[in-house]
């Protein structure tokens, strides 16, 4: 029988959000300093830090301009030797690539974990990539939580073991589990780690030598990470006999205790929550099987490791094996089709065709003016290209405005429509928010400055990151336009529009002269979100 | 005892609240309870879906397997409809009825309740006038809230010390307002029976 966590939670122990569940957990873990950028489902981790920390103390709680900053800001705080929670969104560790990967080299002092939210099923992305390969690909440790309660106390492991072995830590959560209520029981907190410069030097500048000597460190710390890997106690070997096993990781153990009482006698099973792959753990599971189930969400990671793994004679199911769907999340139905159960019937909704019903701008949105505009320029400019970006303006690609053309990553917009621009396309209109233009769209504005590239950005200027709650942005408006003038753009052509919904002929107008200017314009199209207004307003009372 | 509740409704209804308010009456009867819902995304109007697991015994599935529900709760007729794969065969549907009719395709509203009623479990409550009669329109989502409460093996009262206390910034009349629309709900049902295993 596989079990839960839930049976050791203290009946008066408090409903709370995997996210949370992480955020307390660092929190009692002793951390000093805590980056983020908001991104869903990892949002409410740092919302719950911030929350808890507000009323003074010790702790350094900041969101970041990107997720790149917010990693490095965690690199610094090991460097002093203080532990560091950093969290984000899969797709924000792209963008902390760069020093997540350089940092597995450093000789870090205080733990440093990073918390990342994949989103299989793309509930609110824009790919389904699994972070655990990236863990792999820097070759550092990766716990992957199958509850809430295991998201505490994983996470309060997490910062041992990154200090033990001196590597960042990865925390791999999906959705669900982020965004999964249930009582959480939790364990008294650590003191915080005192001030204490990490060093020597030479473990944390790489240069080539250094670098070289690290490496071949790291690599020679790898039998280490995966000893430790294989003495988890939270990789569980249960069930009965048979030649048919199955192996689980992260909540797809859950979906598997889901269908058991189902199965006339329930299979091997092994769970996996630790990574690098505990491979002897995986051997002597897979000795007298002839067939491995594999019920991972995400990448089929665990499955294409076992295949070089396990002696040809065992087959290996999984998710590249067919045997699962490749996309998407797993669920009851998927996992019940792959260990050969009937499917249960289900209702249907007779005779009715039903309308989709997909999230839209909010009524009264300042984003429906600046769509609204551009629709009246393009009639008479004609489309060529409008480039998107990631927001609630993304929503402009959708009727009734079907506006934009792209929506790649955090600041495309801008560097596309260069391009774009550059290829001949034109007129060139990027459409970018605030808070992504902070993110990600500073550099590509000074390639369009410096080359006075034939396009129109539009900076959607909603006074907040609002897709994902409404967290503040991490300069005050006001402070945008010094921004972009101090960059270089002609000030006659740089203008900050207050849009109100009477004047989407004169934002119009000013789009449609910007548009004929020759060279790089920019507007900042400004009124504040209604819904973090109107959260203000409530709060102010 | 094992209750699987599905919710469903529109972005701004209140559908998680729902689904909270009663996570939170399970537990502090000392149930397990896994409560999953899918939120992020800031905008009003898409449609929401949430989960609600209650149990005796230890929760495995974060979420109710399709076809498992006791209990689907719509706060809007077309997002019920939207989610009836949930329900278990004999399962019970509680739903508000008024539609919030944010996309252009939307069927003709009759069609949309003919297909609940032809549930026979289904009970199809007009929470916005209950709300309306209870003091406040806003409070459809506790109309239902007290409908599909009733629905549980939960104790009687726990749900209106649960809106009490998180209503505490509010005025008076509108605490007043929501602990009528709860007990507008839990009338609405009748004398059905609780639904779980
Ligand atoms: S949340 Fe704010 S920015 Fe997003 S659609 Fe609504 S009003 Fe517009």
């Amino acid at each position: 029988m596989t079990t839960t966590t839930h049976e050791t939670a203290a009946p008066a122990a408090e409903l709370m959000l995997g996210d949370d569940a992480v955020a307390f957990a660092a929190l009692h873990a002793g951390i000093h300093n805590a980056y983020a950028y908001p991104g869903t489902p990892s949002t409410e981790i740092f919302a719950r830090v911030i929350r808890e920390t507000k009323d003074g103390g010790e702790v350094v709680a900041h969101w970041c301009a990107n997720e790149k900053s917010a990693y490095e800001g965690a690199i610094g705080a090991s460097l002093a030797g203080r532990r560091a929670l950093v969290t984000m969104k899969h797709v924000g560790l792209n963008v902390a690539m760069d020093p997540f990967v350089n940092s597995a080299l450093l000789g870090l002092g205080g733990g440093l974990v990073v918390a990342v939210a994949d989103d299989p099923g793309m509930h609110s992305s824009q790919n389904e990539q699994d972070s655990r390969c990236l863990a792999e690909f820097a070759r550092v440790p990766c716990l992957e939580p199958a509850t809430p309660q295991e998201a505490y106390d994983m996470t309060r492991e997490a910062f041992a073991l990154s200090e033990r072995c001196q590597v960042p830590v990865v925390l791999r959560l999906v959705t669900r589990l982020c965004h999964e209520r249930a009582r959480v029981r939790v364990r008294p907190a650590e003191p915080p780690k005192p001030l204490h410069k990490a060093g020597p030097r030479q473990d944390w500048v790489l240069l080539p030598a250094n670098a070289r000597r690290l490496f071949d460190g790291l690599l020679a710390e790898q039998p280490e990470l995966r000893a430790a890997s294989e003495r988890s106690p939270y990789n569980r070997r249960t069930g009965g006999a048979g030649r048919r096993g199955v192996l689980t990781t992260g909540i797809g153990r859950r979906y598997l205790g889901e269908v058991l009482p189902e199965m006339r006698e329930p299979p091997p099973h092994l769970h996996i929550a630790t990574y690098p792959l505990p491979e002897a753990l995986v051997r002597a599971f897979a000795a007298d099987l002839d067939e491995v189930l594999v019920l991972e969400d995400g990448y089929p990671f665990v499955e294409r490791s076992l295949r070089g793994l396990l002696p040809e004679a065992c087959r290996v199911l999984g998710r590249e094996s067919g045997a699962l769907p490749a996309s998407g999340e797993l669920n009851v139905v998927n996992v019940r089709a792959a260990l050969g159960l009937p499917a249960l019937p289900l209702h249907e909704a007779a005779g009715l065709q039903l309308p989709a019903r997909p999230p839209r701008l909010c009524d009264g949105c300042v984003h429906r003016d600046s769509y609204a505009a551009m629709l009246q320029v393009m009639q008479d400019t004609g489309i060529g290209a409008v480039t998107g970006d990631i927001g609630c303006y993304t929503l402009g690609a959708l009727p009734p405005y079907q506006a934009i053309d792209s929506c790649v990553c955090m600041g495309a917009s801008i560097g596309m429509a260069k391009g774009a621009s550059d290829a001949g396309l034109r007129p060139a209109i990027a459409v970018i928010g605030d808070s992504t233009f902070l993110h990600s769209g500073i550099p590509p504005l000074v390639d369009a400055i410096a080359h006075d590239t034939d396009m129109t950005v539009l900076i959607l200027d909603n006074e907040t990151t609002a897709m994902t709650g409404g967290q503040p942005t991490e300069l005050p408006d006001s402070r945008l336009l010094p921004v972009v003038l101090g960059l270089g753009a002609d000030p006659a052509h740089v203008h900050v529009f207050q849009a109100h919904p009477r004047k989407v002929p004169e934002l119009a107008a000013l789009i449609r002269k910007e548009v004929a200017h020759p060279g790089l314009s920019l507007i900042v199209v400004r009124r504040e979100c209604v819904q973090t207004a109107s959260a203000r307003r409530k709060h102010e009372g | 005892m094992k209750a699987d509740v599905v919710l469903a409704g529109v972005g701004g209804q209140g559908v998680l609240t729902v689904a909270r308010l009663l996570a939170e009456a399970a537990a502090a009867d000392g149930f397990h309870v896994v409560q999953g819902e899918l939120h992020g995304m800031s905008q009003r109007g898409g449609a929401v879906q949430a989960h609600l697991r209650i149990s005796d015994q230890p929760i495995e599935s974060p979420q109710v397997p399709r076809g498992r529900a006791h209990l689907l709760v719509g706060l809007e007729p077309v997002e019920t409809l939207r989610n009836i794969a949930w329900l278990a065969p004999g399962g019970r549907i509680v739903t508000a009825i008024r539609p919030v009719e944010n996309v252009p395709d939307y069927p003709p509203i009759e069609q949309v309740l003919a297909a609940l009623r032809r549930f026979p479990e289904a009970i199809l409550i007009d929470a916005h006038e209950l709300a309306v009669a209870a003091g406040s329109a806003r409070a459809e989502n506790l109309v239902i809230a007290g409908a599909a409460f009733s629905l549980l093996p939960l104790t009687r009262g726990k749900l209106r010390g649960i809106v009490r206390r998180r209503g505490e910034r509010w005025t008076e009349a509108e605490r007043e307002a929501a602990i009528q629309a709860l007990a507008a709900g839990r009338a609405a049902i009748g004398g059905a029976a609780a639904v779980h295993d």
